[in-house]
């Protein structure tokens, strides 16, 4: 079908960035990520609180209908009592109410007078006590696209939550080392209508949030979540779309899915509501060849069906690439119920499920040609659940799009994910203080605001003489301040300085270097020691190659292990002497024309321990005193 | 009702005739707000209101900035939905009986999310709907005896618990389960086991360390098997029931007169000292340490402390004023937590020996906490002991301070008392010092 149709859509963002501070939000703990083998582990349970008006959240609910336990993984030397829930939170770190302010006003938002932090129920875990610690810093701000003026809603300081790990049906495993890392949230207006316009506000956001130097960079430090609605459908939030070059995609698919819903409810409206009937279906695939169900029954599993009037080829409409109706029940099935998948009579017999076992089955549900059976197999309780979310679902399905929560995939399709939480679940949280914003602290903050992306870029090509390419990529990178202070600290040409970041580095990852962990301080050596002649240009590539390795070790060891000890010149001279005797005819066939010829063969002993330029140049002198003679 | 506004901000609300739970409209300098004003803690200035934004987010608007406020809705008062559950109330008769007794603390909330506020679950009906799971366990009755933060609570209050816990026994209940604060909740235990003589059923004091209007309390897990252990436990001794470590598997029952808190925050913050714990709860089973006392008997109501005994901690430096002060005021027992192995510094001996002279009980017990006081081993133990310092061997320093008030609110015969407080009244005392 066609997406372009012209149709209202609205979009908002909701950004969540990591911000690069030395301590967590809520106690001294450091904010990194860690990978080595954690030191111990606790077990702990949540339990939705009841509420004054004896309602408890939707999606608070649906987690603890889940009853999952949850292991929290930490690390001695960096995870405290506070991540574990073990100690009152410590007062709210002032750095990221500082950087939370600047991006604030950055984005022309307006700051309260007094920042409330607030506890966001939530119940799956990821946080050790049961809510998120949140607080609203700003409001009311915009920027300029140049489709018109996005509004931007409003601007949270939060606690990141903590790492999922591992999952199985009774359990989930966590990592405490990313609970507490301070996360910004903005939240733009509903006002972006296309895909492409939503990456640009991102990206245009995303700047802002790097020019203030204190954000972290790379992959899972961003994420974007989108709300998005068409005409008639309804809000769906997206979560979980990592890159900004998927945005666009993701809200055409999912443009393309609340249409295909709306036709959907077209198509069936003059169905029956299905009636809630759940059957027993085992009996009839007692010596069935369907490996899945045959197993399922072996280990005293059922085969549970529903009747759904009418829905004869509904569940093979397309929603998605490669998504159907069906795929969208079989999401329903595998939240509630932990059901894999499920069967319909449109896509049957298949799978080993014969042609009379699906008339048995029809007879048995009395359905008619026209309508639809769904199975589920599985333990008992979890079909039932399985099919009841399947039946809520259908019941949906006759009033349009539901609102809920989906995730993205990688190709930018979605899957369920939960229900809409509602708004009313939050609390104040009564262990930290109310902090009071100052005019004199935004003052302070106001005539401290960093450069923007395009007045940097000129003033880094006015300054060091970058080219504009040269320039916005490094203003781009998380290497633009450290670029300046080796520039400013070093002999180093700037350009060569900018090349090395953008291109070397680049390629280091290519290879599957993870350049953006390195330590800012051992950049900054490593510039100095190549300024100061320890090393050539060319060895900077094997250096780092070799510390991304060797983790722990220091740039001296890496110049000691690759013996890159500086040659004498005079030595270099020599050599270009012999190899120039070693292939005189060359020299003589070729003229100067031979120094680029011979130029491999020398670099192959001095790569690294000369800069290339000193040992052209020699090599040239060398061969123009040969022709000279 | 304007509760914890004073000053300026509740000048403007006055003036403004807007109370907690209105939805208003501010204007400031800066903007437009609508929200529910909500109430203000006691620790925040008076410069600022404090509303509700529709997003769920608090905010302080400062009162310099305020122009106007009007009220959008008043604010409706309190709807208490108390939709009876009545299924789980037809099942309860067959269930076994257990009290629970509050003197304060929350051991269970609810939280009104429309303005923040969190108010406490005590009522049968709010624990049954707030931890359902008990529906299945016990038929549970409930009685509000204090409301106090457990650092408020003196020692009459132990008396009137004493009383309570007599009053529920009389009525014939399988166990008692009574909540209190953490922070004197060893001492609490500590006199109930010396006043419940002869005790026929188990009292279970049961506490928590995270407040429950949390999803991550530990109070929900304690409550449950508390009262599990009221019901099911073979002893009939005084208890408290906590986390036995920082994850949700695993409880621990500690001995009244045992048990210490020994952290600030953390949920396995009480502790056994020189002990064994009373029993282990995983689950639905339940392990018992030897020896302890079986069910039954005839209750025995003991439950008077004299007031005039303090607990000293000996430093270096302790000012000898002190005693003076003590001794001319009269004091009934002075309980001295020494150094080591029951020392104090030789310059306040005098001041100790005019203490016992003047008919002050003085008995000695350890800040290391843990081991045993043995006052032979070095000249100054010594030389206490022959002034009449009575050592109280592997006592905590509390629970000593809580038999010596007990005691002394029984007999003021001297020999009557050292023999009372070296006599293991409700194991608070053991023979052997066990290795573990």
């Amino acid at each position: 079908m066609n997406i372009g149709d012209k149709m209202e859509v609205k979009i908002g963002l909701e950004i969540h960035q990591q911000l690069d501070t030395s301590k967590k939000l809520f106690c001294n703990c450091p904010t990194i990520l860690r990978d080595d083998e954690p030191h111990f582990t606790i077990m702990r349970m949540l339990r939705p609180v009841a509420s004054e008006l004896g309602e408890i959240d939707q999606a608070a609910i649906f987690e603890f209908e889940k009853k999952k336990y949850f292991y929290y993984q930490g690390y001695y030397d960096s995870v405290c009592l506070v991540e574990l829930d073990e100690e009152p939170p410590h007062e709210i770190n002032k750095e990221s109410v500082m950087i939370s302010l600047t991006v604030a006003l950055m984005l022309n938002m307006i700051p309260v007078d007094e920042v409330h932090v607030m506890r966001k129920i939530v119940i799956d875990g990821s946080n050790t006590t049961g809510f998120q610690r949140t607080a609203k810093i700003a409001f009311n701000g915009w920027i300029d696209d140049e489709d018109g003026r996005i509004s931007i809603r409003s601007l949270c300081l939060e606690e990141d939550s903590a790492r999922k790990i591992s999952e199985t049906e009774d359990y989930i495993v966590y990592r405490l080392d990313r609970l507490g890392i301070p996360l910004i949230e903005i939240t733009t207006g509903p006002e972006i209508h296309s895909g492409e316009q939503a990456r640009r506000v991102a990206l245009k956001i995303g700047r802002i949030l790097q020019s203030t130097g204190k954000v972290k960079r790379g992959i899972g430090t961003i994420r974007q979540d989108l709300n998005i609605s068409i005409e008639g459908g309804a809000r769906v939030e997206i979560k979980g779309v990592q890159e900004l070059k998927l945005i666009p995609i993701v809200v055409d698919y999912e443009i393309m899915r609340q249409k295909n819903l709306l036709k959907i409810r077209d198509l069936i409206k003059n169905n029956p509501l299905p009636d809630g009937k759940i059957y027993d279906v085992t009996e009839i695939f007692s010596s069935t060849e369907c490996k899945i169900i045959k197993k399922a029954i072996q280990n005293n599993g059922k085969v549970l069906a529903i009747l759904l009037k009418g829905f004869k080829g509904i569940l093979k409409e397309e929603i998605q690439p490669n998504r159907r109706f069906g795929t969208e029940l079989a999401d329903y099935a595998k939240v509630y119920g932990g059901i894999g998948g499920i069967f319909h009579t449109d896509e049957l017999p298949a799978y080993g499920i014969k042609e009379d076992e699906v008339k048995l089955l029809r007879e048995k549900l009395r359905a008619e040609d026209k309508d639809c059976i769904v199975i589920v197999v599985g333990e008992e309780k979890a079909c039932r659940n399985a099919l009841i979310a399947i039946i809520r679902r259908i019941e949906q399905a006759f009033i349009g799009v539901p609102s809920e929560v989906r995730a993205a995939n990688p190709d930018g399709t979605t899957h369920f994910m939960r229900p809409m939480p509602g708004a009313a679940r939050m609390y104040p949280e009564t262990d930290i203080p109310p902090m009071v914003i100052t005019e004199e602290l935004l003052n302070q903050i106001k005539s401290n605001l960093p450069e923007t992306f395009e007045i940097k870029i000129n003033r880094f090509m006015k300054e060091y003489g970058l080219s504009y390419d040269l320039a916005s990529l490094i203003v781009d990178s998380p290497y633009s301040s450290i670029f300046e202070e080796i520039v400013k600290k070093s002999k180093i040409n700037a350009s060569l300085i900018a090349s090395t970041f953008e291109y070397t580095f680049k390629m280091l990852k290519r290879e599957g270097i993870d350049v953006d962990s390195f330590d800012k301080n051992i950049i900054y050596e490593l510039f100095m020691r190549m300024s100061n002649g320890k090393f050539a240009k060319e060895a900077i590539t094997d250096i780092l190659r070799w510390l991304a390795n060797n983790k722990g070790k220091g740039i001296d060891d890496a110049i000691k292990a690759l013996s890159l000890i500086p040659v004498d010149l005079v030595e270099v001279r020599k050599k270009a002497k012999e190899i120039i005797d070693e292939n005189i005819e060359i020299v003589k066939k070729e003229g100067e024309r031979a120094t680029k010829k011979l130029m491999g063969e020398i670099m192959k002993i001095y790569r690294g321990k000369v800069d290339g330029k000193i040992i052209y140049d020699i090599l040239n002198e060398e061969i123009m005193k040969v022709l000279k003679n | 009702m304007n509760s914890g506004y004073r000053g300026r901000a509740l000048e403007l609300l006055k003036k403004y005739e807007v109370n907690i739970g209105d939805r208003i409209l501010v204007k400031t300098k800066k903007a437009i707000f609508k929200g529910i004003l909500i109430p203000r803690s006691e620790i925040g200035d008076d410069l600022h209101i404090v509303i509700k934004i529709d997003d769920g987010y608090n905010i302080g608007l400062s009162v310099d900035s305020i122009e106007h406020i009007e009220k959008i809705i008043e604010g409706s008062s309190k709807e208490e939905n108390s939709k009876v559950i009545q299924k789980i109330k037809e099942s309860l008769s067959n269930l076994p009986k257990v009290s629970i007794i509050s003197t304060g603390g929350t051991i269970a909330s609810k939280i009104d999310y429309r303005t923040g506020a969190v108010s406490p679950a005590l009522t049968a009906e709010d624990l049954y709907r707030a931890i359902p799971e008990i529906g299945e366990i016990a038929n549970i009755k409930t009685e509000i005896l204090f409301n106090l933060l457990s650092e408020n609570i003196i020692p009459e209050y132990w008396t009137s618990m004493a009383y309570a816990i007599k009053k529920h026994i009389d009525e014939g209940v399988e166990g008692i389960v009574l909540t209190h604060g953490t922070d004197t909740m060893g001492y609490t235990a500590a006199a109930l086991s010396f006043s419940l003589r002869n005790l026929p059923i188990p009292v279970i004091l049961v506490g928590s360390q995270r407040s429950s209007d949390r999803p991550s309390s530990d109070a929900y897990l304690n409550l449950k098997a508390a009262i599990f252990t009221a019901v099911k436990a073979p002893f009939a001794e005084v208890g408290v029931l906590m986390h036995a470590s920082s994850s949700d598997n695993e409880l621990i029952v500690h001995r009244g007169t045992r048990t210490r808190k020994m952290h600030t925050s953390r949920r396995d913050a009480f502790q056994t000292i020189n002990s064994k714990p009373l029993a282990k709860i995983i689950g639905n089973k339940i392990e018992v340490y030897e020896p302890y006392k079986r069910r039954g008997g005839e209750l025995e109501l003991k439950a008077k402390f004299d007031n005039k005994v303090v607990l000293i901690k000996s430093f270096p430096g302790i000012p000898i004023e002190i005693f003076d002060f003590l001794i001319e005021k009269k004091y009934h027992g002075i309980v001295i937590e020494g150094t080591g192995l029951g020392h104090a510094p030789e310059y306040i001996f005098p001041a100790i020996k005019r203490a016992i002279e003047n008919g002050i009980t003085v008995v000695m017990t350890s800040q290391c906490i843990y081991g045993r006081i043995n006052m032979n081993v070095y000249s100054t133990g010594r030389m206490l002991l022959s002034m009449g310092v009575i050592p109280a061997e592997d006592m905590l320093p509390e629970t000593a301070l809580v038999k010596l008030m007990w005691i002394l609110a029984q007999t003021n015969d001297k020999e009557e008392i050292r023999n009372l407080f070296l006599t293991n009244i409700s194991g608070e005392i053991s023979e052997r010092s066990e290795y573990w």
